[in-house]
């Protein structure tokens, strides 16, 4: 019997035969993993179609007056309610003869303004809140806990024309108020995924370092949280350009004549009444139009977040 | 001979997995026969769940046969109808899963949920019910009707598992599967579960897939074995043959990689399976194993090599016949033994307890612990899961702060409560290496992230000076510079950990706290990891406060070992002789619940009932009322017993004298067998 030499499994006298043992990685890097889910996101015939509508209305926001064929507050009496697809007028004329289509084009800045600013606002006040909850808990957590709910119990629309009753009604007073209302909506979602990680041992890890609380809550937390929060700003950036659409209707936040969606679907609905629905339809479906896109895109997110 | 019960014939499975299958199983041929237990071992990653699920079709969707069957009591299974498998299920075969928490319904209450598996085999509802109580006498569960009535989460582990068992023999299947029935549980409730299986596979003839890492239970357990590697059978055996004397390179490695009956750190080094298990589909070389076999010679790179059959038992190598010669020699000699008691403690723990209020009530965690660690000791700590070990630890690291009364002294200076309040020195000596590294590691951020930081806050490295630092550390824990810019998800469970190492050692800490840090990896890697930890405390003088439920890796890495239950220390003394007698009757039942895979000779200490609540602790010794040696009269349940001192200076908690407590017989025993061998 003669004793049969073994390269590390029987003597392994260069310990590094031990790591040997586990260390070849596939090697795939972070950005790897990153390019797969953005070819992902890239594939999904819902983000795609959703990205297209909302650049769209973007491109309009910015850069109006190359897609507008009209000066949207330019009135013709002689043009008033003309029908769509005639003279000119893609989508008709209202009843001050102003072109239909071109408002539509121009309506589209004020919500592309507000809604985006007043969620990044609002998704900051979530993140702080969620996070402080969440890490801490306690006391704080349910005292901040209460008063979001008691803040959600009241109808958004109501605190804002309370606000907005009481305040100037100025572009700035809208994303402030959007913002803070649905701060704590956002706080309540992060707080939830910070509940998971807290308890995960690197949290304890980094505390056993003698890291403070606020580098543990925004470096080692945070980023691990990402995922719902995107979610979560994109769904309500949908929900954000429906309250502003319904602040304009009621009056709010914009000057009579404005070309905006929500501002012109008030101020042209009683032309429903004599057969006119152009004027009102047109921004209305451009609303909506906008608000699915979004949710379609938060779908798609979600359904890569989610796995 | 009969019909076999479950049989794999050729079976070739691939996950498909964007459009390409990739092969998980490759020609696996085994068979169950009527009554027989059939255990089915191997790492993760070699197929053995794939293979049980297989036996009942249970598959994700994108799984694929590519050729070969699987036959259940002579049926195949992969022919069936969606209806006939589904009555298959009901009435042939049965599985038991890993986790019996996540197998019941926590919303159903024991009773109906139970009854629910006799009435899907068409028992009315009445009958269900008389039978569901029935099912429980027979898992031995003592009191059937107010458990009955319960919902899963007021049930301990080992009572889920049973009526989880219970559920699965409701059909009375001729096939029982269990897939790690025991992974979660304690050793004791483990051995008792094991038991149970045993004897309903004898009162029902049911036979039994058995498929579990741990070695020793699959020896207690079974009848036959094979051994799975990259999805081929590549040994078969009966149990004792092949855990004696195994035939395959693979089965051999992987015996070597357990620290044997009673090794020490300081006597040599764990062997490890060097290279790395194939990838998920890859093509294989002519032999799976030939990466990593130390017999590999040219035959082997190009020839498939043939089912030897050996007599009653078969392995898959053109060298069984060398397969004796790999040799044992040569392993380096481990740490010297350097701890030396004469110097100052490191850390004294003096009467620390630690209580935690709920509800108005009190827990009393830990109770009472005094103990001393010195520089370069490993101290283990052992007990069930609820006897405290962990929040001793807790308390240790500052996590939780310990009841007034108690102090911590680290080198010498009173530690405060808490690690928020600790000077750098202290939190920089004191670090811990948690049990998942999954969870310990932050998955968003670079290895070189995580350990950068803990150079920068814990040793106060320069930026300028941190990657020199970096390799340095990277290479102690024998991690290569490439993988600095990987995240956590893209290294294997055993490289995780030696990140999670790297980072508690970045500040070269005086103690570091393991938490049970190998139970999440497999044995090969346990070995590598149990091999680095030693290394690196013989090179920097730690010590070690070390938490296992396994006590072979305890014994092989512990200078000392104290065994806890409910909070209080039962006992503390040298390895050796905690492990080997004199020692608590506490002890020796733990040590006696641990199936080995030398194969048993010792009886079987049984505890009776389960761990008491720290909410109600027992009156006098708190063991008493599942004590196996409780003496006669009322001593035991009424006075507390002192921490007797023992003549190797360390402390055993009981009425009886320290000369007559039990372990003496394990010894003779085990002369006894290998005399016999």
């Amino acid at each position: 019997m003669t004793a049969v030499a073994v390269p590390g499994a029987g003597g392994a006298p260069d310990p590094a035969a031990d790591a040997a043992a586990e260390s070849r990685a596939p090697a795939v890097t972070a950005k790897d993993v990153r390019r797969e889910l953005r070819r992902q996101l890239f594939r999904s015939k819902t983000f795609l179609g959703g990205m297209i509508i909302i650049l769209f209305w973007a491109f309009c926001a910015a850069f109006p007056a190359v897609i507008a064929t009209d000066d949207p507050s330019r009135q013709d009496p002689a043009s008033k309610w003309v029908r769509p697809f005639t003279d000119g007028f893609l989508f008709g004329a209202d009843r001050s003869g102003r072109d239909v289509f071109s408002r539509m084009v121009y309506g589209a800045r004020e919500i592309m303004i507000i809604a985006p600013a007043a969620v990044v606002l609002g998704t900051l006040i979530g993140i702080t809140l969620g996070l402080l909850m969440g890490y801490f808990g306690g006391p704080l957590d349910d005292v901040i806990s209460r008063i979001i709910e008691a803040l959600m119990s009241l109808p958004v629309i109501l605190v804002a024309l309370l606000a907005l009753s009481a305040l100037d009604a100025s572009r700035l007073t809208i994303i402030l108020l959007i913002g803070f209302l649905f701060g704590p909506i956002i706080g309540r979602t992060v707080r939830a995924a910070v509940l998971t990680e807290r308890n995960l041992d690197y949290v304890r890890a980094a505390e056993l370092r003698g890291e403070r609380s606020t580098y543990i809550m925004f470096v080692e937390i945070l980023p691990n949280v990402v995922g719902p929060i995107i979610v979560e700003f994109t769904v309500r950036l949908g929900y954000a350009v429906f309250t502003m659409a319904g602040l304009a209707f009621i009056g709010f936040g914009t000057q009579p004549g404005s070309p905006d969606w929500g501002r012109t679907i008030f101020e042209e609905r009683s032309s429903l009444l004599s057969d006119v629905w152009w004027p009102s339809l047109v921004p209305a479906l451009a609303l909506a139009s906008l608000v699915v896109a979004i949710n379609m895109v938060a779908d798609a997110i979600q359904g890569l977040v989610d796995r | 001979m009969s019909t076999p019960a479950l049989e794999f014939k050729e079976l070739h499975l691939a996950y498909v997995v964007r459009g390409v299958p990739r092969e998980v199983l490759r020609g696996v041929s085994f068979s169950v026969q009527p009554g027989e237990s059939y255990g089915l071992v191997g790492e993760s990653g070699c197929g053995k769940s794939t293979a049980a699920y297989a036996a009942v079709r249970y598959l994700p969707r994108n799984a694929k046969i590519l050729s070969g069957s699987v036959e259940l009591g002579g049926r195949d299974v992969m022919s069936l109808g969606t209806e006939e498998l589904r009555l298959l299920r009901a009435n042939n075969a049965s599985i038991v899963y890993q986790d019996p928490g996540q197998a019941l319904n926590p919303t159903i209450k024991v009773g109906p949920q139970l009854a629910e598996a006799f009435t899907v085999t068409g028992m009315s509802a009445s009958d269900a019910a008389v039978q569901a109580r029935a099912m429980l006498q027979k898992v031995q569960i003592a009191d059937p009707d107010s458990v009955l009535g319960r919902y899963p989460h007021q049930l301990s582990g080992g009572m889920q598992q049973r009526v989880v068992i219970a559920m699965a023999l409701a059909c009375d299947p001729q096939l029982l599967i269990l897939d790690e029935p025991t992974t979660g549980l304690d050793a004791t409730v483990e051995a008792e579960v094991l038991d149970l299986v045993r004897k309903l596979r004898d009162e029902y003839g049911t036979s039994v897939l058995f498929i579990s890492h741990n070695l020793g239970a699959v020896r207690s357990m079974c009848d036959r074995v094979g051994v799975l590697y990259a999805g081929q059978l590549v040994e078969e055996g009966s149990a004792q043959e092949v855990f004696d004397a195994p035939q395959h390179p693979y089965t051999v490695g992987l015996l070597r990689c357990l620290p044997r009956h009673g090794s020490k750190k300081t006597d040599q080094r764990l062997e490890t399976i060097p290279g790395f298990l194939p990838l998920l589909g890859a093509d294989l070389p002519t032999c799976v194993f030939v990466d990593r076999c130390p017999l590999a010679d040219e035959i082997c790179r190009t020839q498939v090599p043939p089912m030897v059959d050996l007599g009653g038992r078969i392995a898959r190598c053109h060298h069984t016949d060398r397969v004796h010669d790999i040799a044992v020699a040569d392993l380096p000699k481990g740490t010297a033994s350097t701890v030396d008691r004469t110097r100052d403690p490191l850390l004294q723990l003096r009467g620390v307890s630690k209580t935690f209020h709920q509800g108005g009530k009190q827990i009393k965690a830990v109770r009472d612990v005094t103990l001393d660690l010195f520089p370069g000791e490993t101290l283990g700590l052992v007990g069930e899961s609820g006897s405290g070990k962990t929040t001793l630890a807790h308390t240790i690291l500052g996590i939780h702060a310990p009841d007034q009364a108690g102090t911590l002294t680290f080198a010498g200076t009173p530690l405060a409560s808490h690690t928020r309040k600790r000077s750098d020195d202290a939190i920089r000596g004191i670090q811990i290496v948690f049990q998942n590294p999954d969870s310990a590691l932050n998955r968003r951020h670079s290895v070189r992230r995580i350990i950068g930081r803990s150079l920068r806050r814990l040793a106060k490295v320069e930026p300028a000076k941190i990657e020199d630092e970096l390799h340095e550390i990277t290479a102690a824990v024998r991690l290569t510079d490439r993988h600095l810019d990987m995240r956590p998800a893209q290294l294997s469970g055993g490289l995780k950990q030696r990140v999670a190492i790297a980072r508690a050692f970045a500040g070269r800490p005086r103690i570091v706290v393991c938490d049970e840090p190998t139970s999440a990896l497999d044995v090969s890697v346990q070995a590598a990891i149990l091999n680095l930890l030693s290394d690196l405390q013989r090179d920097g003088d730690t010590s070690y406060v070390f938490i296992s439920h396994d006590l072979r890796v305890v014994r092989y890495l512990s200078d000392r070992i104290a065994v806890l239950y409910l909070g209080r220390i039962m006992e503390l003394g040298p390895a050796e002789r905690v492990f080997d007698g004199p020692h608590h009757p506490y002890t020796e039942a733990l040590l006696s619940a641990a199936p080995s895979v030398e194969g048993d000779t010792r009886v079987r200490i049984k505890l009776e009932g389960e761990i008491p609540s720290a909410m109600n602790v027992p009156t006098g010794c708190v063991f008493h009322t599942r004590c196996p040696r409780k003496l006669e009269g009322d001593i035991c349940s009424t006075q507390e017993p002192p921490l007797n001192p023992t003549p190797d200076g360390g402390v055993i908690r009981c009425h009886i004298p320290f000369d007559q407590l039990g372990g003496g017989p394990v010894q003779v025993e085990l002369t006894r067998r290998s005399g016999d061998v």
